[in-house]
């Protein structure tokens, strides 16, 4: 985590540990920090307060948008969403499909980028909501979310816009309102905060079924015992990486980009599969002919640098990337692809450390 | 030496990480992903289940060995699972651990050892491998009831060089014993007996799901070509099957026989089961050398060696042995040595 994150927690896990539901004094001690929390996380996005509905992280807060839309109190049923997604979102359409609701995946370029006639074809009279990832967590393809919401809307005011924004927070300035969305994904643990404390932005009016029934915290949309340690990380961990966004922007990114040119000089057959533009800075998916991933990504981790390819699957091994393959590649392209991520800690001399040893392995692996 | 450690999750490769380990070897601990079902899932049952990948981890970070799972579920279904489609279609009877172990586990991983940057692949077979004279010499396992070289006689001089089986030299009991020992969560872990990709040991359920074409009618006749009745498809039967013939007859009838070119299943009384000898293809040597003349020969991975004289590719039995079904693999010995194997092709009375 980020420095003073855990020092800014520790007190609700230690001492206030009081339910924030309760009416005792201890209680009323975690409510305050539960509310002042959620104050400071809606400021950071630009949000209210009560739009603001904490949860355990990025797949419950994908869950809750897309189950949440689709079965709301109003008629409409269908999802639209993107071959890219993370699987938090497909696999969540997926079900919905097999409960018989209408969905429609829509696909996207080689660089990643959603074809926006695709979509706004999908969108219909029963769409109930749209969703596209701002940064794709594989790739770092950036969407052109702002032009994505508004032709949805222009299209049909009804129709809600999620994004998973999981990825983009770190490097991508937000305000709800100039984004235009109706339900926003956020997770603490990518941008420094605590594993476990999410959140899912709920424009406010949003028709919205609870996934989690029960004592109806969170105004009724998210029940369960408050997890305050976990919120006051989360506000702490929002505005330290927000206030952090000018500095990621540029010295992470030109962290990879000294990674990047380095590994393509030293490999004239490698290719970028992260587009050169809409990229964000701290993503970066690169393809090794005629080496297979997971043999690259054992030596890898043998060497002390931490890689992965796409998603894995329950036993641990790589999966052929959902990603790459609707950007077009083959399984077996897809099978020598690595993604390499960078994060705030990233520093400079690590990442050509890095780029040594993989150009060493490639070598010794062709 | 560095050792790639093939772990299933079950207490033989557990342990034989261990003894690598404290042999002051640098081990790395795989196991194979071989198999997914329809959405994905992975096998609940044989040697390649979630829960045996987790067993594997979990012994992996006990040992504080690097693990991996390594994806090789192409190549499965094309080596095995294609292999056993089609093997039962044409009415063979395969054996698919043994075509995994030779088509998948030590072809990927051998060949893979460079690439893994690892010296030798360990695996926790009950068999004893050694250098004996300048020879790598397959032996069987010092546990002659767990005794797995039957499944190993494909390997040879250059595979067996960089194969190493330290609990071959244990018996089973010892085995748990040192798994026990250092506190192994894997120490009482039953065996798997049932084919990774099947469950539940319904096969033919399987067949009928993946092979529908498999499971054409044809006629059930007896020695003399009379039709005594119908079957769903050869793909059901294997030689030697009495039950689930679906007849009432007054002898107890056997598969003596599978014709795929008429999909027709020959029946008959068990003297008719007898085989003299047996075609063999795709013969390997684990010296490297062609055998010939008087050996032992085994031909189920849990029978008993039986006395044979191999000529060519072909395979008398000293006393004509009961339902020997082609496809499956015979093993050659010499005394508690394995001498090569080679696929049963077709027999003869």
């Amino acid at each position: 985590m980020r420095p003073g994150i855990w020092e800014a927690m520790r007190p609700y896990s230690e001492q206030v540990f009081g339910n924030s539901s309760g009416v005792h004094d201890v209680s009323r001690r975690a409510k305050n920090a539960l509310e002042e929390a959620r104050e400071r996380i809606a400021a950071v996005i630009g949000s209210r307060p009560t739009e603001i509905v904490l949860t355990s992280g990025g797949t419950e807060s994908d869950n809750l948008a897309l189950k949440g839309a689709a079965l709301s109190s109003t008629p409409r049923r269908g999802v639209v969403t993107v071959a890219t997604e993370h699987e938090a979102v497909l696999e969540t359409a997926d079900f919905l499909h097999r409960l018989g609701l209408p969905t429609e995946v829509v696909g996207v370029d080689r660089g990643g980028a959603v074809d926006l006639d695709s979509l706004l074809e999908a969108v219909g009279p029963d769409t109930a909501v749209v969703s596209v990832m701002w940064v794709n967590n594989e790739t770092g393809s950036v969407q052109d979310l702002p032009r994505i919401a508004a032709t949805v809307r222009e299209r049909d005011l009804e129709v809600l816009v999620h994004t998973d924004a999981v990825q983009a927070f770190s490097s991508q300035d937000i305000d709800v309102d100039a984004l235009g969305v109706d339900l926003l994904t956020l997770t603490g643990h990518k941008f420094g905060g605590p594993k476990g404390a999410g959140l899912l932005y709920v424009r406010e009016g949003t028709p919205l079924e609870p996934l989690l029934h029960g004592g109806g915290q969170e105004m009724g949309r998210r029940s369960g015992t408050h997890d305050v340690a976990g919120a006051v990380g989360l506000a702490a961990a929002m505005e330290a990486a927000a206030a952090d966004r000018p500095r990621f922007r540029t010295e992470v990114g030109s962290i990879r980009d000294q990674f990047e040119k380095r590994v393509m000089a030293g490999m004239p057959d490698g290719v970028v599969n992260t587009p050169e533009t809409m990229r964000s800075p701290h993503h970066l998916n690169l393809r090794f002919p005629g080496i297979r991933n997971q043999t690259l990504l054992m030596r890898l981790d043998r060497a002390g640098v931490a890689a992965s390819a796409g998603s894995a699957c329950q036993s641990g091994a790589a999966q052929v990337s959902h990603v790459l393959e609707g950007m077009g590649l083959t399984a077996g392209q897809a099978r020598e692809s690595v993604r390499f991520s960078f994060g705030w800690d990233s520093s400079f001399d690590q990442a050509i450390d890095a780029a040594e040893i993989l150009l060493g392995l490639v070598e010794e692996l062709r | 030496m560095r050792a790639l450690v093939a772990m299933s999750g079950g207490v033989d490769s557990s342990v034989a990480a261990a003894l690598m380990r404290d042999a002051g070897h640098e081990v790395v601990g795989v196991t194979l992903k071989l198999w997914s079902g329809p959405h994905g899932e992975a096998p609940t049952a044989g040697c390649c289940t979630v829960s045996d990948a987790e067993d594997a981890r979990r012994v992996a970070a006990q040992l504080d060995i690097p693990y991996y799972v390594l994806d090789y579920t192409d190549e499965f279904r094309g080596g095995v699972v294609d292999r056993f489609v089609a093997d039962y279609a044409s009415g063979r009877t395969p054996n698919p651990c043994i075509e995994c172990n030779r088509t998948v586990k030590f072809d990927r991983l051998l060949n893979g050892l460079d690439d893994f940057d690892c010296e030798v692949l360990v695996t926790g077979h009950h068999a004893r491998n050694r250098l004996e004279d300048g020879v790598w010499a397959l032996r069987r396992g010092e546990d002659r009831a767990k005794d797995q070289s039957y499944v190993l006689s494909m390997l040879t001089q250059s595979e067996l060089a960089r194969i190493r089986l330290p609990v071959g030299e244990l018996t089973k009991v010892a085995v748990r014993a040192v798994a026990a020992e250092i506190g192994l969560r894997t120490a009482a872990k039953p065996e798997s007996m049932d084919i990774c990709f099947v469950g539940q040991g319904d096969y033919r359920g399987f067949l009928r799901d993946i092979a529908p074409g498999a499971f054409a009618p044809g006629p059930l006749v007896d020695g003399d070509g009379e039709e005594i009745g119908q079957h769903l498809g050869i793909a059901g039967f294997t030689v030697g099957q009495r039950r689930g013939l679906g007849l009432a007859l007054g002898e107890p009838r056997y598969v003596v026989r599978i014709e795929p070119s008429t999909s027709t299943v020959v029946l008959g009384v068990r003297d008719e089961l007898s085989v003299a000898g047996v075609g063999l293809a795709q013969p390997t040597w684990t010296a490297g050398i062609p055998v010939t003349g008087r050996l032992m020969a085994q031909y189920r991975a849990h029978g008993e060696p039986v006395p044979a004289t191999l000529h060519q590719d072909r395979l008398l039995f000293a006393e004509p042995q009961l339902a020997v079904a082609p496809g499956q693999t015979v093993a050659f010995y010499d005394d508690d040595r394995v001498l090569g194997g080679a696929l049963i092709a077709d027999t003869y009375r």
